[in-house]
């Protein structure tokens, strides 16, 4: 299993009483919240604490796409990747965005990630997104053409990786006389690995588990119970396909906190994941999934069940569901050993910063974790593979 | 109420049809919440008319064909829907993006068209007269937004709506999108040829629309040669539903002076 430092880079220094106004941390929230000079402090210590991840041992770091909010400041990811590209030596660096349906011209997504696999000598693992509901907002893309738009985008930009340019793109959304990205990809054997993060969609899996593609998909922030699902989806359908997924084709995102005992680490981790999930998660319905984003089928079911009970997550209730991660190293080493055994994930990506969670608490959760819970579980799953 | 309803099969799409009444033709277009029942209005004009009602591809009852793309599709989709009826001098009567749909048929062909009645049409830009964001909007606000007499919002919220109408609520929407999500609830080509509307054309607008303000009247009625434009007092989105009788009152006095 491979182990991975996931950033959002939230505006920590938020006024969590913006919601006494504003529905939202997303799309209308002005940015008048924002404050410069705090933000220059953030950038510099989230990339801080990502470049800590590669002195730690972690086998990679992440960095991910989000516009116009309070919850993740990397609208252009590439940004971040391009200026750990130079300060990390081992670490591989995902980068999860990007989101190719809000794109224009996506081949400047093929250009941004083959720059940042020159720099890093084949560092680089590809990430392609839809981007969430509220993007489609943000940046006014039609999200009744998303999917179109994300399967087009990924076609024109696997054709600018892997076939000698120039060449010619013919599509319904995007049209090129001239496919011809210079710097050509390190990794062209055939491509840098492609992650598809998913908050969770069966048409996604089918996709991502073609024969063709055999990309990995990433379960993002979802309750055990859902994780196991998605991945025994995945499994099936490859089966079905007629091969047999590896473990290196299923990777799981989640929030975790790890202390010195079960007590402190709750007690520690309470008011910063709290504020992740009620404030900086926080967005009504039609600005999650706009029409389109999602069937009309599964829109049903998310709607109904958000009549069905109140969507007010504590600390008490994502732990109950796996959501998030929380304990002494014995606890959190228990719990991961026994998803990994019953499910089957080969890359785990924890966000070991979220909220409000500050810097020094931040440090000790990735020291906690690198040298506590990581060593251990590499030896057991080194061991099962063997 | 009188009306029959039958599904036919123009261009390779179903078309779920109300009809009702005798007379010249009146071709309704409606707007983005679809037209799953013969609203009195209807009833009203079938009076006078014979009303023809059809629910546009891609929302209620009528299928969802893969060709439907924009607004584009759907004008040239309707002049097939014409030559298939056989209509001779019918007269358009389209409300919001049934408005826009209704001025983006007359542009490309008039000549079966007797007269056009638009209802606070989306489809046309004024620089910095916002319509509302319909689509950041949820169920509440929409219905509280729709009307200026808050009993007829309160009357669609006091009904709990059933898996089936949340199913056809959620495919309108998404139809709605792909017309006019970007831009926003218009077409950027489209007043450069306005002056193509060869019929007399009314234009009709609630005082208090948050959907498309009434601003954007005199606009439309700028655009179009032979227009007039009414607006009605302490009225919402959705005259015809909202003052039913000043609405019926207004379409067929036009009418009447328009095919006289």
């Amino acid at each position: 299993m491979k182990f991975y430092f996931m950033h959002l880079m939230p505006y920590a220094d938020l006024d969590l009483s913006y919601d006494e106004k504003h529905d939202s941390a997303w799309v209308t929230l002005p940015n008048s919240y924002f404050d410069p000079k705090k933000g220059h402090q953030l950038y510099n210590r989230y990339l801080d604490e990502l470049e800590y991840a590669d002195q730690l041992g972690f086998d990679g770091i992440c960095v991910n796409e989000h516009h116009s909010n309070a919850y993740g400041l990397m609208p252009i990811p590439g940004v971040m990747a391009g200026a750990l590209a130079r300060r990390t030596k081992n670490v591989k660096i995902a980068i999860l965005g990007r989101a190719l349906p809000l794109l224009n011209n996506p081949l400047t997504v093929a250009e941004e990630f083959a720059m940042v696999d020159n720099i890093t000598g084949g560092r680089l693992i590809a990430g392609m997104v839809r981007g969430i509901g509220a993007e489609y907002h943000s940046w006014g893309v039609n999200p009744a053409f998303s999917h179109e738009r994300f399967q087009e985008a990924h076609d024109l930009i696997l054709q600018a990786w892997t076939q000698p340019g120039p060449s010619v793109f013919e599509g319904k959304h995007y049209n090129f006389e001239y496919v011809n990205v210079w710097p050509r990809v390190y990794q062209d054997n055939p491509h840098p690995p492609i992650w598809i993060p998913s908050q969770g969609s069966s048409e996604t899996i089918e996709w991502a588990a073609h024969p063709d593609r055999k990309y990995t998909y990433l379960q993002t922030f979802a309750s055990v119970s859902t994780v196991a699902r998605y991945m025994k989806m995945y499994k099936d359908v490859a089966a079905g396909y007629g091969y047999e997924a590896t473990e290196d084709q299923l990777g799981w995102s989640l929030p975790l906190y790890v202390a010195e005992t079960d007590e402190i680490a709750r007690r520690e981790a309470k008011q910063h994941i709290e504020a992740f999930l009620q404030k900086f998660l926080r967005m009504p319905m039609e600005m999650l999934l706009p029409p389109g984003y999602t069937s009309v089928k599964s829109m049903v079911g998310a709607l109904s069940a958000k009549a069905g009970h109140s969507m007010k997550q504590t600390i008490d209730s994502v732990i109950e569901e796996g959501k998030f991660i929380c304990g002494s190293p014995a606890t959190v080493r228990e719990k991961l050993e026994e998803y990994q055994a019953e499910i089957g994930f080969g890359h785990l990506l924890t966000l070991l910063q979220f909220g409000t969670l500050p810097a020094e608490l931040t440090r000790k959760n990735m020291e906690i974790y690198s040298k506590e819970v990581m060593p251990y579980l590499r030896n057991v799953t080194a061991k099962k593979a063997a | 109420m009188s009306f029959t309803e039958s599904t036919e099969t123009i261009t390779g799409c179903k078309i779920r049809f109300m009809r009702g009444g005798k007379g010249a033709p009146l071709l309704f277009l409606h707007g983005s919440s679809g037209a799953p029942r013969w609203a009195p209005f209807m009833e009203k004009l079938s009076e006078t008319y014979e009303v023809i009602v059809p629910e546009h591809p891609g929302f209620g009852a009528s299928d969802s064909p893969e060709w439907l793309d924009g607004m584009s599709d759907l004008a040239f989709f309707y002049l097939d829907v014409i030559d298939h009826l056989g209509l001779d001098k019918v007269n358009l009567v389209g409300g919001s993006i049934g408005g826009w749909l209704s001025a983006e048929i007359a542009i490309r062909n008039s000549t079966k068209l007797a007269s056009l009645t638009m209802i606070a049409p989306a489809g046309i830009r004024v620089k910095g007269l916002r319509k509302g964001d319909v689509f950041m909007w949820n169920a509440e606000q929409t219905a509280r937004n729709l009307f200026h007499d808050q009993a007829y919002a309160e009357q669609i919220l006091a009904i709990p709506p059933s898996k089936e109408g949340l199913e056809t609520t959620l495919k309108n929407k998404l139809t709605t999108a792909k017309l006019a999500w970007e831009p926003r609830f218009y077409n950027p080509d489209l007043h450069k040829w306005l002056h193509r509307i060869s019929v007399p054309t009314l234009i009709v607008w609630g005082d208090d629309d948050k959907v498309v303000p009434a601003g954007y009247g005199p606009a439309w009625q700028e655009l179009i040669p032979n227009s007039r434009l009414e607006i009605i007092e302490n009225c919402g989105h959705l005259p015809q539903i909202e003052k039913t009788d000043r609405f019926v009152q207004l379409v067929g006095g036009f009418i009447g002076e328009a095919t006289r």
